[in-house]
């Protein structure tokens, strides 16, 4: 959690907007810390939490969140946190065994071209069992919120955008209009920029339709001036709310530099190396 | 407590005090590796000294380094065979997979390392005195105030030594090579099966991935293996994944009909290595894909990544700038491995060199100009001569001295 980016996004672990569906994006940079800010403001705002992690292992994610001081293994535990380990999911149907243990969730890598009906089911039991937990004595918790690390890993294991499409519109029917819970996605560009708009490539096409559905954006992009070693790169936050008449949108750009323990966030020029 | 003066042979594995000594002994324990300094993963080294501070001290156990072949794959070739080397020469464990060569082509063209130091046995760590010159009897006198700077070092090494040097001129002696335990996978070979088992996936791809996982868990590499006394690293070496030869068209076409396969591919390797004690060195026919945003993808799909660019056949090769040089060296991803910030290299400008007792990396800088004059004035005199020979009848050279 840091709490630089918590000032700038008005939350605490206190007190948070609900219902908001927060896209992560990047263009030919690295967007993945933020994830790990996400993930250990809704364990400590105790929320339930349903993590999706496609790329690295649990290890990985467990180890930096120890850093930024939230222990995965214990929520894990104490049922607050379900984690999907979708490498080590992947690799019973990619080397199919004779005693199929796999669970249904990454079934979608057998024929990709079904969709991702077998992850949202998953998904769908992981947001909605709270209230089952808390008949049996243990612990309540606040409201469900689905945090997916790396959609476009999808498109590289043959998914279409438009079924990756579908499923984080069927995730925020059910997270954040149901049960006023929300959900956090990252999703990976290369792309040139909006120079190439001609070939309607699935990430493209994927980032299109994503930053049409959420309500809050923090886009990651390198610096235009190029690589440096004391700032690496910038967030373009952008909130799109719907107030009395009509829509307003607000944009902020900031710059930011990702540390051991953290990231600071600072105004474009105000860099600590520059002043 | 009673449990002090027992000796501590007869204590139970399973004691619970909060007092133990953290020791990482097991892992430390297999030769050819060592733990990081930023984030202790388990590091072994490329072979390449300079791309090994480069990656940031090795390559991590559990990962896979893309390199993006150069045009003619001769310099990617050269690092795939360092990095078999290295296994050899610290005894790991090695699998190579190609579709072109025979793998035991690639086995016999393996470098020979550089026998001072490696008496094989002994630990890579050993002062190196000798090698150094007693360069203070022959040095060039210099004004005392300069004399204790710092040297300037373009090549880039880190401090402490790991990993070894090869010489390319000869070839690693058979007796060496076959010392080390080596599987190898030929596509040709390889008995594909008829029907594909799933439907991303490409045959020749699947096959390789069942193979490789049963190596692991035959071995014992795998980490959840139960726990025997010598552990062994597995070098995973597949050469020009990719092309046409593997049975995959993102080479041959705009539009690949199986694009998704290499990708998917990785992403069960990666689920492979990251649960055993394996690394893996994949080369690439990049320069061959047209399709960046499939290429971001394949990047991103591996842990570490650099591209080789070579100045062979290009008009480079005889560019003055590039005269010390063999060719760029761009790195594409540097790995985020239980730790937010990654090591990002210190310059962006990078060459490379190939002598014969060293791969070497260094910084892109322009060479000293050393000749006599200083360029501009020799230009000057080159434009004067000229137009003295031009205007040939004239004859009044004395004015070459006067061009304003």
């Amino acid at each position: 959690m840091y709490t630089e980016l918590n000032s700038i996004l008005n939350t605490t672990p206190d007190s948070f907007t609900q219902g908001e569906f927060v896209l992560l994006s990047d263009r030919q940079s690295d967007a993945s810390f933020l994830i790990h800010h996400f993930l250990s403001l809704y364990l400590r705002a105790r929320c339930k939490v349903c993590f999706v992690g496609l790329v690295q292992s649990f290890n990985h994610y467990s180890a930096i969140s120890q850093r930024l001081g939230v222990s995965l293994t214990q929520a894990k535990e104490k049922g607050q946190l379900v984690f999907l380990e979708g490498q080590k999911e992947s690799l019973s149907v990619l080397i199919p065994q004779e005693n199929d243990t796999g669970s249904q969730a990454m079934d979608f890598l057998r024929d990709p071209s079904v969709g991702l009906k077998s992850l949202y089911e998953f998904v769908r039991s992981a947001v909605s069992s709270n209230g089952e937990e808390g008949g049996d004595g243990s612990e309540e918790w606040g409201p469900p919120v689905l945090l997916v690390d790396d959609l476009s890993v999808l498109l590289s294991l043959g998914v279409s955008a438009g079924a990756v499409l579908d499923f984080s519109h069927y995730c925020r029917a059910i997270v954040c209009s149901q049960l006023q819970g929300n959900v956090v996605m990252l999703v990976r560009c290369d792309g040139e920029g909006e120079e190439d708009e001609g070939d309607d490539e699935g990430s493209e096409r994927l980032m299109k339709g994503l930053t049409h559905q959420c309500s809050l954006t923090l886009h990651v992009q390198g610096l235009p001036t190029g690589y440096c070693r004391d700032i690496h790169g910038q967030v373009e936050v952008c909130w799109r709310r719907r107030r009395g008449d009509g829509q307003y949108t607000q944009k902020k750009l900031f710059q930011y530099k990702v540390h051991d323990k953290g990231a600071s966030f600072f105004a474009p020029g105000t860099s600590s190396a520059v002043l | 407590m009673s449990s002090v003066g027992k000796p501590s042979a007869e204590r139970s594995p399973f004691n619970n005090t909060s007092f133990q000594k953290k020791t990482r002994s097991k892992l430390i324990s297999i030769p050819g590796t060592r733990p990081s300094v930023q984030n202790g993963q388990l590091l072994v080294s490329t072979g390449v000294t300079s791309l090994d501070y480069l990656l940031g001290g090795g390559l991590a156990v559990g990962t896979v380094l893309l390199i993006e072949e150069d045009r003619y794959d001769s310099y990617s070739r050269m690092i795939l065979k360092y990095f078999l080397a290295e296994g050899v020469v610290c005894r790991h464990e090695l699998y190579v997979a190609a579709a072109q060569d025979n793998p035991d082509d690639i086995l016999q063209e393996l470098p020979a390392p550089i026998l001072d130091d490696v008496a094989m046995h002994k630990p890579a760590e050993q002062p190196r005195l000798s090698r150094e010159p007693p360069d203070a009897l022959d040095a060039m006198k210099i004004a005392w105030r300069y004399q204790n700077l710092p040297k300037v070092q373009t090549a880039l090494a880190s401090s402490s030594r790991f990993g070894h040097y090869y010489d390319v001129s000869k070839t690693m002696e058979p007796e060496i090579r076959q010392a080390a335990k080596c599987h190898r996978f030929y596509l040709p070979e390889h008995p594909t099966q008829s029907s594909p088992p799933h439907s991303t996936m490409l045959e020749s791809y699947s096959a390789l991935l069942k193979s490789l996982q049963e190596v692991i868990n035959r071995e014992g590499f795998d980490v959840a293996a139960p726990m025997s006394n010598s552990r062994n690293i597995l070098r995973i070496g597949l050469h020009s994944l990719g092309s046409a030869l593997w049975g995959d068209d993102l080479c041959c076409h705009d539009n690949p009909k199986n694009g998704r396969a290499l990708t998917t591919f990785l992403y069960g390797l990666r689920a492979l290595l990251r649960s055993s004690l394996s690394v893996a060195v994949v080369t690439l026919p990049s320069h061959l894909i047209q399709d960046r945003a499939l290429m971001g993808s394949i990047t991103r799909l591996c842990d570490n990544a650099i591209a080789l660019e070579s100045f062979k056949g290009s008009e480079r090769e005889t560019n003055p700038l590039y005269k010390d040089y063999h060719g760029l060296i761009h790195v594409r991803q540097v790995p985020h491995l239980n730790c937010l910030a990654s090591k990002l290299p210190d310059h962006k400008d990078l060459a490379f060199k190939l002598k014969r007792k060293q791969f070497s990396i260094e910084r892109l800088h322009l060479p000293p100009d050393l000749s006599d004059t200083v360029s501009r004035v020799s230009r000057g005199e080159l434009a004067g001569a000229t137009t003295a020979a031009s205007a040939c009848g004239s004859g009044s050279s004395g004015n070459k001295h006067l061009d304003f």
